[in-house]
């Protein structure tokens, strides 16, 4: 073998040192390249359109033609109604993925038969494995039409394009993650504690209730605030089945925007890269970013934090 | 001794397995549903409406001299001949708006089928053969079943005339429904019953290798770097926090990353694959570096002892003997993360990938899309006969995603070796 | 001195347990007095612990386990389909090898057998019950200060009186103890055992241990297992100073296990 004398000697050794150590330097670049050209960009947005308007103007609106020599209207970039469209959007998504993947969790890691996790974990993976463009297609094509008919029918007005059709499809696509993350959480509870509270006497879901779940605590919170991440940071189901124009309000069956949606339009057209319509990208995506990396560090600190208690 | 339970906590117990029963029936039922409608509406889209037509290759209305170059064929009128073709066939039409609605049911772009035919067979020049001539998208629609023939006219795109021509036409056993395989060949188009995802599987094909050919070795060499050599200090931790909080990035900010570095400070262009392989090769990175990590641990110390024992250096243990045993592991995780990477759309909207590309796109350097962007953009839009093929273009990407997990399990079952 | 004839509690008759196709337990028949310790020693694998887990059923957890035979506790079958396994676990109580508190508090594992159970009324009734069955358990003068803090805080030898005193809660005829010191100290293993002699004047208590000098002091009934197989069972001094099988007295004097 050639390569041995090239790798043998000393200098060699350290030059390939060195080169694995630049490549694993990438990761860190990668995330400060994320949060400095967000940053700086923000902060070019800001320039023009001040903070307090953006974070706590209840406006949106793209289309305000703004002449070059004029300062934003203070009413075009008040990103308030996108908070409470991705609030609200991600909050039935949640409604409907916790309960259903924890659930599931439980039945397929303490009831379930053989034959029946052979067909459920399976439909769980293949659920986790579509891509969330075909989830959007799905909403849009099929759950928003049969919602807006289904709400007609009983006197509802739904509109076309509601936050409900949206956020169910959403929450369809996190239940496989949060069903993952809590079976792994379950079974990391020992069986020690199971055959304590078995022979004691108690049932299956006394056990599963009152000592399991309290045990696993941490970890179903923390795959709870990751799923949350995970549905902020989602656009493809929105851009699809979501309204694009900003509206206030935490009406389900009504249209909302979320932050993701507007990120993509604002870079739909032409535009020249300085104007605060582009910019405004950068400054919803440095939130976006700072709300997403705090959900992953907490649920990471909690993790930590009581991994200790029974170890 | 009261051998029985309460009562109560036996309801309590039936209640819950009740719960956990009905929780995954509704993930089952949402994926049958799920599955079943993609695969009726995108099975039509597989299919492809037919009229027969005689052409007749009349060299003097397409002005085609005996030796023509094909800046004539360029200029020839086509889709003229076909017109005459189908006005041949209902003769009693003869008023210039009847003419129009009938015209309207074989495809705009029928001149492309035509001039291939005489491209392929220069002697038909002046002859008359029978084609194949692809339907116009709402008849496509209409021949495979898909249009409701019972709504009032206005709420329909056909006319009542054009429904009469056309269940003439088939009654004549004229139109046919074959197997589209263009749909695979050509690229994106305007109109429904030509589009194809030719463009798009290119335009996924040339991502994923560059994606491949920037993650895996970046990858490969951090995950050595961490199990092997990195000091067990705080940069090395800040090295790990770093890559698992990368896995855990929305991918539109992936997205926006390489709009503002690749595209604007690196000046590449806009809606390559180039920019969009390299995108996703950052957002695949952590999922190599996990499994390939994974691997490295697994293989047993001894082995690597008895070959320092040898007298081989650190960096030929490593290459010699850890990564050829920690290989399979990594490509299992390897190809579930392109596998992931196949199906993103965000990322490859932010840089550009989103435009209408007719031609097939030959290097990476060429503005392209892909075939999840693909499906958004025939989503999006208004034309009814978008939607099977959408749902077919689904269809595919779905068969290709279970193929690679199915290959990345069967890999992992043929390589895996217990120590 | 003449004692006391004691009641037989638990008939066990033709017991055989399958672990899938291996055969664990070979047709035991064996009666177990009230209120004295019986202990069930032999070398490690005999199937001496599997055999415990027969009289509470927690055989029934593991999938691949099968029991047939019949053990009969108060004169009911505990195999019985009528019989609920719950219902069991509250007349047959377990203390693990390994101490295994819940991650709660004193009280709350003190109190998780009766309050699911429901066998008290009032917060009062419960408090009293707690403070009675840790007294029992010799842990409560030790504890008395700290309920609220978390049983897994505590020493070993604490824990386990702890999962004692838990299993006291419930009111059990029976008490079933599988190698409870075997993962104490020796001084928290004495007190342990000074516990269980006590414990024997109230309950029936089933020891498995693989210590024949802790068998020697604490048990008056010892059962001898080889292989699945019961061979002898009798007075515990009588078995010790004059066995009436070969194996026994091969075991006794250390030839094996």
């Amino acid at each position: 073998m050639l390569k041995v004398n090239i790798l043998g000697n000393k200098v060699s050794e350290n030059i390939i040192r060195k080169a694995l150590f630049l490549c694993s330097l990438i990761a860190i670049l990668t995330t400060l390249g994320i949060f400095l050209s967000l940053l700086f960009e923000s902060i070019s947005f800001f320039k023009v359109v001040p903070l307090k308007n953006f974070l706590f103007g209840t406006h949106w609106n793209l289309q305000i033609p703004l002449r070059s020599d004029q300062a934003a209207s203070s009413g075009a970039f008040g990103a308030v109604p996108l908070f409470a469209g991705t609030f609200l959007i991600s909050l039935i998504a949640l409604i409907i993925a916790c309960p259903i993947g924890l659930y599931s969790a439980i039945y397929l890691s303490e009831y379930s038969t053989k034959l029946e996790r052979k067909i459920f974990k399976p439909t769980l993976e293949i659920l986790a494995g579509i891509p969330t463009v075909v989830y959007g297609f799905f909403a849009a094509l099929y759950l928003a039409p049969f919602i807006k008919d289904i709400g007609q029918a009983v006197g509802l007005s739904v509109a076309s394009e509601s936050a409900l059709a949206a956020g169910v499809v959403m929450g369809i696509m996190i239940i496989p993650f949060i069903s993952s993350l809590s079976d792994d959480v379950i079974n990391a509870v020992p069986q020690s504690l199971r055959d304590g509270s078995y022979a004691l006497g108690a049932t299956k879901s006394e056990t599963v209730k009152k000592i399991i779940l309290p045990a696993a605590l941490p970890g179903v919170v923390s795959s709870f605030l990751l799923a949350a991440s995970r549905a902020i940071g989602e656009t493809m189901i929105v851009v699809m089945a979501a309204g694009l124009t900003a509206n206030l309000t935490f009406n389900p069956l009504d249209k909302v925007t979320t932050v993701t949606v507007q990120i993509v339009t604002a870079l739909t057209g032409d535009q020249e890269f300085d104007s605060p319509k582009t910019m405004s990208v950068f400054a919803l995506g440095l939130l976006l970013f700072l709300v997403t990396l705090f959900l992953n560090v907490l649920a990471l600190q909690i993790i930590k934090k009581y991994r200790e208690k029974y170890e | 001794m009261n051998n029985k339970l309460n009562v109560k906590r036996k309801s309590a117990e039936k209640k819950f397995i009740l719960l956990g029963r009905v929780s995954i029936l509704l993930a089952f039922v949402f994926l049958a549903v799920f599955l079943f409608t993609i695969f009726k509406t995108g099975i039509s889209g597989f299919y492809k409406s037919y009229i027969k037509l005689n052409i007749f290759f009349d060299s003097e209305y397409l002005e085609l001299p005996k030796d023509y170059s094909d800046s004539n064929l360029r200029h020839a009128d086509f889709q003229g001949i076909a017109n005459k073709a189908i006005y041949k066939l209902f003769p009693n039409v003869k008023e210039s708006s009847d003419k129009k609605e009938l015209r309207k049911i074989i495809s705009s772009y029928s001149n492309l089928t035509i001039k291939n035919a005489l491209r392929n067979d220069k002697a038909l020049l002046n002859k008359e053969v029978s084609l194949e001539i692809p339907l116009n998208s709402v008849f496509n629609l209409l021949n495979k079943g898909l249009l409701d023939e019972n709504l009032p006219q206005e709420k329909r795109n056909f006319t009542d005339l054009q429904l009469s021509f056309f269940n003439q036409l088939k009654n004549k056993g004229l139109i046919s429904k074959k197997f589209n395989w263009d749909f695979f060949k050509t690229g994106d188009s305007r109109a429904p019953e030509k589009a194809g995802i030719g463009g798009a599987l290119l335009g996924s094909l040339f991502s994923m290798i560059i994606c491949f050919l920037f993650s895996f070795p970046i990858g490969v060499a951090t995950a050595i770097y961490l199990e092997e050599y990195a000091p067990k200090n705080l940069f090395t931790e800040f090295i790990e926090v770093n890559i698992n909080n990368l896995a855990a990035i929305p991918s539109i900010i992936f997205g926006i990353l390489g709009l503002s570095i690749l595209i604007d400070f690196f000046e590449l262009p806009r809606g390559t694959t180039l920019v969009g392989g390299l995108v996703l090769s950052l957002m695949t990175l952590p999922v190599i570096i996990v499994s390939c990590r994974a691997a490295i641990k697994a293989v047993p110390p001894s082995l690597k002892h008895a070959a320092l024992g040898l007298g081989a250096s650190k960096t030929q243990v490593v290459f010699h003997h850890v990564l050829p045993l920690a290989l399979p592991g990594t490509l299992t995780g390897t190809i579930i993360g392109l596998a992931r990477a196949v199906g993103e759309t965000a990322p490859l909207l932010m840089i550009g990938m989103v435009a209408f590309v007719v031609n097939l796109p030959k290097t990476p350097l060429e503005q392209s899309t892909s075939l999840p962007v693909q499906i958004y953009l025939w989503a999006e839009s208004a034309e009814q006969g978008f939607v099977e093929k959408t749902s077919a273009a689904i269809i595919v990407i779905l068969l290709f995603l279970f193929a690679m997990n199915f290959a990345a399990v069967l890999f992992r079952n043929k390589f895996e070796k217990r120590w | 001195m003449v004692e006391t004839k004691k009641e037989i509690i638990i008939e066990c008759k033709n017991l055989d347990v399958y672990y899938g196709n291996k055969q664990a337990i070979k047709n035991v028949s064996l009666n177990v007095y009230d209120n004295q310790v019986t202990a069930l020693i032999g070398a490690s694998g005999c199937g001496k612990s599997t055999f415990l887990r027969c009289f509470n059923r927690m055989n029934d957890v593991i999938d691949i386990c099968k029991v047939t035979g019949e053990i009969h506790i108060n004169g009911e079958d505990i195999y019985s389909k009528e019989q609920d396994v719950e219902k069991l676990r509250e007349k047959v109580g377990m203390v693990f090898q390994k101490p295994n508190p819940f991650p709660k508090s004193i009280y709350d594992n003190v109190a998780y057998g009766p309050r699911i159970h429901n066998l008290t009324n009032s917060k009062k009734e419960l408090d009293e019950l707690v403070e009675k069955s840790l007294i029992k358990a010799s842990l409560f003068d030790e504890v008395k200060d700290r309920l609220k803090e978390s049983g897994t805080a505590l020493s070993g030898g604490q824990q386990q009186r702890l999962c004692i005193a838990r299993a006291i809660a419930v009111d059990p005829k029976v008490i079933l103890m599988d190698e409870p010191c075997s993962a104490l100290d020796p001084i928290a293993t004495a007190k342990i055992e000074e516990l269980i002699i006590e414990l024997s004047n109230a309950y029936c208590i089933l020891v498995v241990t693989h210590s024949m000098q802790q068998a020697a002091r604490i048990s008056k009934r010892t059962a001898f297992f080889h292989l699945g197989e019961l061979i002898e069972v009798g007075n515990t001094e009588e078995l010790f100073q004059k066995p009436k099988n070969k194996m026994t007295h091969d075991y006794i004097t250390g030839r094996f296990g």
